[in-house]
């Protein structure tokens, strides 16, 4: 997959718009191609559902919203239950599979992708602040968007001072997950 | 104050409009920016509060839009270049401050990130119904410049270019941003130094004995000087003589006023840009700007693969505005679709310069949201069929 229409949603404070911005600037600094990214503002984008959109392709892009995602990544049951109708037959859907329980409204085809990201960074590392990496590792893993490489850059340049070695050490335990069949518990 | 390569973040970044307009100011030369933060403009203030303490700069946070439209018009008699950043509302407040800087030739720059009005309206969404505000807002007869920014990285190259016409047409110069562009993360690359091209103040070189602040040597424009440097200045917002002392005559307001409006509108052709694509024998051209125009092309491009001779013009300025150039598209294709996130302000004007050579329709919606590629898809086949 090299362009994408892809949705990020979760609570405010999860780290939805620093995946979203992990994954642009991966595509547009690292890799020298074209993405856009869009987040929710205003009071919502604290503590309750937020999202980010963000779209990857070869050429400038003219239309900077998701009209039907191609990637759907989940953080929370609520961002699921708000987004999920938006994914399109063939898609990818990732999800943080201790927090959210898929339902009937995935559509056909979709690669459904489940990931106990919180439970993963927790073990590893003693904190769940992380687990968004594990996400977009998983994310990059699964679909080939965008090179490992290029988001490792984007991670060390994205991220707050101090936290970079754990990010990227947060993403590759995504990263190498590689099969969704080896995600303990997942689906 | 520094300059040059050292302040500037020359290469590639994924930022959002805003902070790319805040580093375009910075690039441009402006060192004072006096504000009163608002949504959906903020992130601009708050990344210069952090930038400026670097470079010597300063940002100077108001009590309200009146005071922030105002103080840095001081600075920049100063000696600095200087703007204001604001939304909406705050927009609403700076009008007064729009004439002012229009009647003492302030070279100023207003940056207004719009957000879906009237009042206080969706402070997070966009909308583009600001854009006869700007030309009209602030009461009386005067000449302003609007551009209007399509993508991250126009927000940044254009707000230069904003500093640039202030300096040269010494009036005030408004960016007429979006919430979209404004808040969207996109590729910016922003240049060297030497890549950047910056109109530096014209400040006069005579003695105060020869000096008149408002005095017309040269073209249409007044040269300039810095408050302290010598020369005597008077500044009022009265009708005045080249002096900048009142006169309340009619003769004086007469060639003030013409003069004031004509250093502008008499050089449409060099400040007005556009650009256009498949214009020439199509049959419906989609004339728009800011992001809306994006869609436009999203548009075009869609119903060209199937087949339709459509084309495409985006206003880069909306003013002053470039009457011969719309006459001469309207002269090339057989309908005009004009698409803006309001409920139709600049189709008044691509109307009345078109002059009845081809129908105009509008496309718009009351703001809060982009406007969907299909909507304007499906009026291009309306108006054809």
């Amino acid at each position: 997959m090299r362009d994408a229409s892809i949705r990020i949603c979760g609570m405010g404070g999860q780290g939805v718009i620093m995946s979203g911005l992990v994954l642009g600037r991966a595509v547009s600094i690292y890799e020298d191609r074209w993405s856009t990214m869009i987040q929710s503002f205003g009071p919502e984008a604290r503590g309750s559902t937020c999202s980010a959109q963000v779209l990857v392709a070869d050429v400038p892009i003219a239309f900077p919203y998701v009209r039907r995602a191609d990637i759907f990544m989940a953080f929370s049951q609520a961002g699921y239950d708000r987004y999920i109708d938006e994914l399109g037959e063939g898609g990818v859907l990732i999800y943080e599979s201790d927090l959210i329980v898929p339902d009937r409204r995935v559509p056909d085809q979709v690669r459904r992708i489940g990931v106990p990201a919180s439970r993963m960074v927790r073990d590893a590392f003693g904190t769940a602040v992380m687990f968004n990496m594990v996400m977009i590792g998983q994310l990059v893993a699964a679909t080939g968007l965008v090179s490992a490489p290029a988001v490792q850059q984007s991670i060390v340049t994205s991220v707050p001072e101090g936290t970079t070695e754990m990010n990227c050490a947060a993403f590759d335990l995504g990263f190498q997950l590689r099969r969704p069949d080896r995600v303990p518990d997942g689906q | 104050m520094l300059r040059g390569e050292t302040v500037l973040r020359s290469g590639k970044h994924f930022m959002d409009g805003n902070e790319a307009c805040a580093e375009g100011a910075i690039a441009a030369g402006c060192r004072f920016v006096s504000g009163y933060p608002i949504t959906p403009s903020t992130e601009i203030v708050e990344h210069l509060s952090r930038r400026f303490p670097e470079i010597g700069g300063m940002f100077l946070q108001m009590e309200d839009e009146l005071s922030a439209s105002i103080c840095f018009q001081g600075a920049v008699w100063a000696g600095v270049k200087g703007m204001t950043v604001t939304s909406g509302p705050g927009f609403s407040l700076m009008m007064e401050h729009i004439g002012f800087a229009a009647m003492t030739e302030t070279p100023s720059v207003f940056v207004n990130v719009q957000r879906a009005g009237p009042s206080t309206g969706l402070p997070t969404a966009p909308a583009q119904q600001d854009v006869m505000q700007a030309r009209w807002g602030s009461h009386g007869d005067y000449g302003i410049i609007a551009l209007s920014p399509a993508s991250p990285q126009e927000c940044h190259d254009l707000i230069i270019t904003c500093f640039n016409y202030a300096e040269t047409y010494r009036c005030p110069v408004l960016f007429m941003m979006d919430e979209t562009v404004g808040h969207m993360h996109g590729k910016v690359t922003i240049p060297s130094m030497e890549d950047i091209h910056v109109v530096e103040r014209r400040i006069s070189t005579r003695s105060p004995s020869d000096y008149a602040p408002f005095r017309v040597v040269e073209g249409d424009v007044p040269e300039m000087t810095r408050a302290g440097a010598g020369h005597r200045i008077h500044m009022t917002g009265l009708t005045h003589d080249e002096r900048g002392y009142p006169d309340m005559t009619t003769a004086a307001q007469e060639s003030l006023v013409r003069r004031l409006c004509g250093k502008v509108n008499n050089h449409v052709k060099e400040i007005s840009m556009m650009e256009s694509r498949h214009v020439e024998g199509s049959d419906v051209v989609v004339i728009s700007y800011g992001i809306s125009a994006q869609i436009a092309g999203h548009a075009v491009d869609a119903v060209r693969a199937a087949g339709i001779r459509a084309g495409q013009v985006r206003l880069i300025s909306l003013w002053p505005f470039d009457d011969e150039a719309i006459r001469n598209i309207a002269r090339s294709t057989r309908h005009i679709i004009v698409l803006e996130m309001n409920l139709g302000q600049m189709v008044r004007e691509v109307e009345r310069a078109v002059r009845g050579i081809v129908p105009v329709h509008a496309v718009g919606n009351a703001g809060g949201r982009v406007i969907a590629p299909d909507c304007v898809v499906e009026k291009i086949r309306e108006v054809l069929r």
